[in-house]
This record gives C-alpha cells, structure tokens and sequence, in this order.
C-alpha cells in the first residue's frame, strides 16, 4: 500500500478535494459545452435578453401584459401566476384536509367513510390523470349563451366560471391582502406572549381593536382604489355569446385550482388525521373532566394540539405540493414553469433561463418553509404547556 | 363523540356497535343520517351513470353520444392502444407478458424471503432483463421494435422499474455520502440533495428531456427517453437518501460503536450493521416513495412520452370517440388506483408488522 493512503488524515483530505473537485469540473464542463453549443447557433451567452420584447401571448396574468412587453415581465407573470395559484389552492387544500381529517377520526361510522372513500379516491390517482379530468369536465360546461348565472352572481361556463367581483384596481386588493396578513402576523405574534401574561381579557380587547383597524384599513384600501364612475360591485350578466362584467376564472386556472386542493386535500387529511390520533387520549378526558362540551373539547384541546404535532410534516406537505403547481403546464396554465418553457423555446437561452427557473423555487421554497417554521416557532408549545 | 378505538368496538355485539359508532348522540344521528345520505346519493349516481345507462358495445357508439351514461364502448374499441400504444399490433402479446413480468417480480420483492439485498438485485436485475427482452425483442426470434414504439402501461411500467432500479442503489451512495464523516463531502452532496429535492419533478425531467443534450458531449446523449429516466432516478435517489438517512439516524450510536470497537472496517459496519437496520426502519416511507414515483412517472406525459395517460388521450383524441373522454380518465386512474392502492395497502400492512415486531 503506498504511503499516502495509509496516512488517514492525507487520505482524507485528498478525497474531499476528489470529490468536491470532480463535482464542480462535471458542472464546469458542462457549462462550457452549453455555451460552446449555444455559441455555435449564433446566441450570445447574458441576461441581455430579459431586455427583448417576447412577441408571444400569455393567457392569463394579474399585471398588464401585451406582446411588446419584456422578456423580465413575461417571467415576472409567470411567477405571479404560480404564487397566484399556490395562494388559492394551498388554503382550499388545508381546510379540505381539516375537515375529511375530522371527519376520519370523529369516531362517527358514517363520516369516517365518507372521509375513507374521499381519500382513498384522490390519494391514490396521479394529480396530472385528475387535473386533465377536472379541465375536460370543465370544458363540457354550457357555453355562456345557455348557462344561467346562479343567484344572479355565479355562472358555471365551458368558457370559464363568472363570479361577482370589485370594481377595484389590483393593486388595492394587494394592499387589503397585505393588510389582513400582517394584522394575522401581529395577532399571531401577540398569541406568543399570551401565555407570559396573565390578562386574557385584555387580550382579547387589544385583538378586537387589532382587526377592527385592519378591517377599517381594508375597506379604505378598496375605496382609494376603487375604478371612478362605475358601481363598486360587478355582476356577470349575459351579453351577446359571452358575459360581461363580473370576474372571469379561466377554466385552466380553475382546473389547476380544483385539483391541486383535492389532492393535496387528501394528502393533508392523512397528516391531521395522524396528528388527531397523536394527541394522547388523557388530553380530552381531562377536557371531559372539567365538564367541556364535546366543540371546546375539539376546538380547545384537540385541534390546536393535533396542529401543533403535524406543524413540520405540514410544512413539507405544503413546499411539496406548491412544486406540484407546474403540472399547470400539461392544460397550458402559464404558471412560472411554462413561462420558461416558452422562452427557451423562443429565445433559445437555455442555460439563463434554467437558472432563473432554478432559483425561482429555490427561493419560493426556502422562503416558504422559512415563513412556515417561524409560524411553527410561533404557536409551538414552551414551558408549562409541554406537559403532553 | 364515542372514544373508543374501533378494534375495541368491532369485538361487540353488533347493536352496541351501530349505537356507539353511528348513534351514540344525537348530534351523531344527524351526522350518520346526513352523511349516509350523501354516501347513498354518491355510490347511486355513481352505478346509474356506469352501469345503468351505460354502454358497452362499440356498436352502440350513436346511442352513446345521446346517452346520459357512460360509453364504456370506448374502451372496449381502444383498450388495445391504451395499454399498448403505438407497440406493432401482431407483437402486442409481448408487451402484455412483459408487464406481467414486472407485477410479478414487484409482487415477489414484496415476500420476505427475498429481502436481502443479494436476492432483491438479483430478483429485478432478472425480472427487468426479461422485461426488456421481451419488449425490445431482435433476440431468440422476436421481431425487434424500438423503444419509440413502446407505449401506454408498458412504457409506465418500464420508467417505473428503471428508475427503482437506478435511483434505489444511487439512494444507498447518496445517504452515505451525506452521512460522511468528512465535512466538505457531507455538505456538498447536502447542498445536491437539496437543490434537486427542491426543484419540480417536472423541470428536472424536462431539463434532462430538452436541455442537457446542449451541455454534454454528443456520445453521451443517448436516447431521450433514457435522459429522462437517469434525472427521475436522480431526483429519486435525493428523495431516498433523505429517508435512508432517516433510517440511519433513527439508529442508536451504539451500534456502531460497538462494532467500531470490535474492530470492523467501514464497508463491513456499513453492509453488515448500519444499512439492514435503517432499511428495516425506513421500509414504511420507503414504500410511501415508490408509490409516489409509481404515480407520478405520468408526468412523463407532459415531456412527450407516450405512456398510459398520453396513449389514454390518444385514444379518445380523434373525433370518433372525442365525447368519451372522460371514460377514459375514469379506465386509467382505475388502472393507476389498482397499482397503487394495492401498493399502499401492502405499506400500511408492513408498517403494523414492524410495529408489532418492535414491541
């Protein structure tokens, strides 16, 4: 045996410079050889082109957009389009999976199966199979000449679903989204110190005031914004072949909603249901005990406790099933993953535009576990609570 | 709310049970009358729209388009080019035995007596070769036809098993590697696993599909359908390693101390003491994994693979049968559900067999 592998420290350092060597030459190289490549067919390695106007439509973005617009602001779309998305389908998906989680461990017979056969169904079916089935469901809607508005306000379509909406700017409802979050952070945050003070009752006061601000703020965030000489409320009403007025749901962003909140729904449900079923049995006959009815039980001891034991298991569901909103692409949803995809196809800036993609969810992700765990850290039990 | 546990209660006489379980409140009444309604109205619209007004004979294809009820008609017109795709019509018997070949081997791998790595390799090295040979044919007489031509359950099942294959050996490398002792080689394949676990399954098989031939050599590009299966395997092999690191973890460190003190080399604590043990403790997520790849090999779909889901579209896709496609849906994801609940099942089954070993 040569000497330098008997000496271990050597050895060691020699193989991690091997490995962490070999791994950077492997991604070196193929940098160079995509630029070589790309250089062959004439494209100029840079982000210079984020600059160029893209010539191509998007079918669906929250900010104005038109062919003449940037390559930046058609990526930008897409990312809105995909947060967009993820914001709608990732609450529908949690309160789905709270109430099936609920229902599967209610100790109720019938609900357990309605639950079970839910479940089972959704959970065991790719989300891709379900969102081509949803999207052919909705496409085979009546068109807008035969469907009536329910309520005056709904329109189920094959064109699209028409709810009554705001006359209001999207920047205001941004602003009114902002406010209602940083007034649950605020609250959430005051939930934390709860427990070192001792005045519930205050409390209780300062959130009253707390939300009615913020209710306040809203409503003034939606009157500043307001569009002028046109009434606040908008209702889709039947004009010609089509409806106006109103807010229109393409059927591609409402097929990417359904299905992602009732798969992930399923998968959620599992997780509470898992979490319900931790919570030691002690915890409610104690609730019993102290002569609880059976919804304080629920909603004092088991729902925040179940809560608080799937927290990190949630988080990961949560990342998961927000990658799991490029399957929009498959029904041409032009989320962040089909921006990019087009773009490659029309600019041919491939190694730029993969590592935007990449960094794109890097960032989501980590900021979205990141956000996810300080509310963990948030509501985590400490001290005398942890008596489990 | 009754609180007893159900194996409790499946133990008692059945009026007690149907008044614990269904009628122990009033409350309880309202909930089992209501929601056993929607059951009733579900499992009715359900057999009304699938058997009732449904037709099944492509014959009756005019009677479909009018018809409330299902057309299973389609399927029985195309199931042929669901589960075979575009595979040459006279050959299709090979593609049907091949995916017997794969169920049979899954199902063998599920008995314990083949779970040893030795027995397991040997199993599906076995079981894949003879799923190749009978799909790629050009060998003991059989015509042979391209993997261009594979399609609909044979394509799925093939990504499937490839990607076990590669991604479950690489699993191993992956979470010893993460585990190692050496700073810079554990926190450089830390950074790997969790820039690919972080990306979409979805671009990592389209930037291995469309834009790795751009960066490699021209030798090394091979056949597209065998770039996406290496990057599904990747992304596997990060999602594995995690759970078998897991594993690992879960580990008291005295084991391998002790075999440390004993004086056992590395390959040997690691083949010997370290890896039965975390597989044995990662088994239930493990399975969990394969059963997520098993379902979302579909998205191959989306790349320009003609697997079960994309030959299942083809085949409602020309005019003739275009107002059926909903059938179609309904024909794979029983397919699919099939294939995983079974799977899943078979999970859950383990999970309380270890359960009741560790006790």
């Amino acid at each position: 045996m040569p000497a330098i592998l008997k000496n271990s420290r050597l050895r060691n350092q020699f193989l991690q410079a091997a490995f962490v060597g070999g791994l950077v030459l492997l991604v070196l190289l193929m940098v160079l050889t995509a630029r070589e490549n790309l250089a062959a067919q004439g494209l100029t390695s840079g982000f210079g082109f984020l600059e160029r106007t893209t010539g191509w439509r998007i079918s669906f973005s929250l900010i104005d957009y038109s062919t003449s617009s940037t390559y930046a602001r058609a990526i930008w779309i897409g990312l809105l389009n995909s947060l967009f998305l993820g914001a709608l389908s990732l609450p529908i998906a949690t309160m789905l999976g709270i109430a099936v989680g609920v229902m599967r461990t209610s100790g109720n017979g019938m609900a357990e199966l309605l639950g079970t056969i839910y479940v089972e169904i959704f959970r065991n079916v790719p989300l891709i199979l379900q969102l081509f089935f949803w999207y052919t469901i909705l496409l085979t809607l009546p068109s807008p000449r035969n469907a009536e508005p329910l309520l005056g306000s709904i329109a189920l379509t094959g064109r699209g679903i028409y709810i009554l909406g705001l006359n209001v700017s999207g920047g205001s409802v941004l602003a009114a989204a902002v406010i209602l979050l940083a007034a649950a952070a605020v609250s959430l945050w005051a939930g934390k110190m709860r427990w070192a003070r001792a005045d519930r009752a205050q409390i209780r006061r300062e959130k009253t005031v707390l939300w009615a601000a913020a209710g306040a703020l809203v409503l003034v965030a939606l009157w500043l914004g307001r569009f002028p000489e046109t009434p606040l409320l908008t209702l889709p009403e039947a004009r010609g072949l089509n409806f106006d007025g109103g807010i229109r749901i393409s059927p591609e962003l409402m097929a990417c909603i359904i299905a992602i909140s009732i798969y992930g729904g399923a998968y959620i449900a599992e997780i509470i249901r898992s979490g319900f079923n931790a919570v030691p049995r002690g915890m409610y006959e104690a609730g019993h005990a102290l002569g609880l009815s059976g919804f304080q039980i629920f909603s004092r001891i088991r729902l925040p406790l179940a809560i608080r034991i799937v927290m990190p298991t949630l988080i990961n569901q949560y990342v998961w099933l927000f990658k799991a909103t490029t399957i929009g692409i498959a029904i041409s949803f032009a989320d962040f993953f089909m921006v990019i995809s087009t773009s490659i196809n029309q600019s041919g800036q491939t190694l730029e535009l993969i590592g935007i993609l990449m960094g794109g969810f890097l960032v989501i992700n980590y900021t979205l576990a990141w956000v996810l765990n300080r509310v963990n850290d948030a509501i985590a039990l400490r001290g005398t609570q942890l008596r489990m | 709310m009754s609180i007893a546990s159900p194996a409790e209660i499946s133990r008692q006489p059945l009026p007690k049970v149907l008044k614990d379980r269904y009628f122990a409140t009033r409350l309880d009444t309202v909930v089992t009358v209501t929601f056993g309604l929607v059951v009733l109205w579900l499992l009715w619209s359900f057999f009304e729209w699938a058997v009732l007004h449904a037709y099944f004979d492509p014959a009756n294809r005019d009677a479909c388009v009018q018809s409330e009820g299902a057309c299973w008609a389609v399927v029985t017109a195309r199931w042929r080019i669901v589960l075979f795709g575009l595979y040459p019509f006279e050959e299709q018997w090979r593609s049907a035995l091949a995916c017997v070949t794969i169920v049979i081997t899954t199902i063998l791998s599920c008995l314990p007596w083949f779970w040893s790595a030795l027995r397991l390799a040997l199993l599906w090295v076995a079981g894949f070769a003879v799923f190749y040979i009978l799909m790629r044919g050009g060998m003991l007489g059989l015509a042979p036809v391209g993997e261009r031509d594979w399609g609909g359950l044979a394509l799925t099942l093939f990504i499937f098993a490839a990607v076990v294959l590669i991604g479950m050996p690489l699993s191993v490398i992956f979470a010893l590697l993460r585990r190692s002792e050496l700073p810079w080689i554990s926190r450089t394949m830390g950074l790997v696993i969790d820039i690919v676990r972080s990306l979409p399954l979805l671009t990592i098989m389209f930037a291995f599909a469309v834009v790795l031939p751009f960066a490699t050599p021209d030798w090394m590009n091979g056949q597209q359908l065998y770039r996406v299966i290496v990057g599904y395997a990747i992304f596997f092999a990060c999602y594995q390693a995690e759970i078998i690191r897991g594993g690992i973890q879960s580990l008291p460190a005295g084991q391998e101390e002790a075999a440390k003190a004993l004086g056992l080399g590395y390959w040997q604590r690691v083949g010997h003491i370290v890896l039965p043990q975390a597989f044995r403790n990662a088994l239930p997520p493990t399975i969990n994994q394969v059963v997520i790849t098993f379902k979302e090999t579909s998205l191959v779909t989306i790349i320009g693979f003609f697997d079960i889901l994309a030959s299942g579209r083809a085949a409602s896709g020309t005019g003739e049968w275009s107002f059926a496609t909903i059938e179609i849906y309904v024909f794979v994801a029983l397919i699919f559900f099939v294939f995983v609940f079974s799977l899943s099942r078979y999970g859950a089954y383990l999970e309380r067999r270890l359960r009741v070993g560790a006790r």
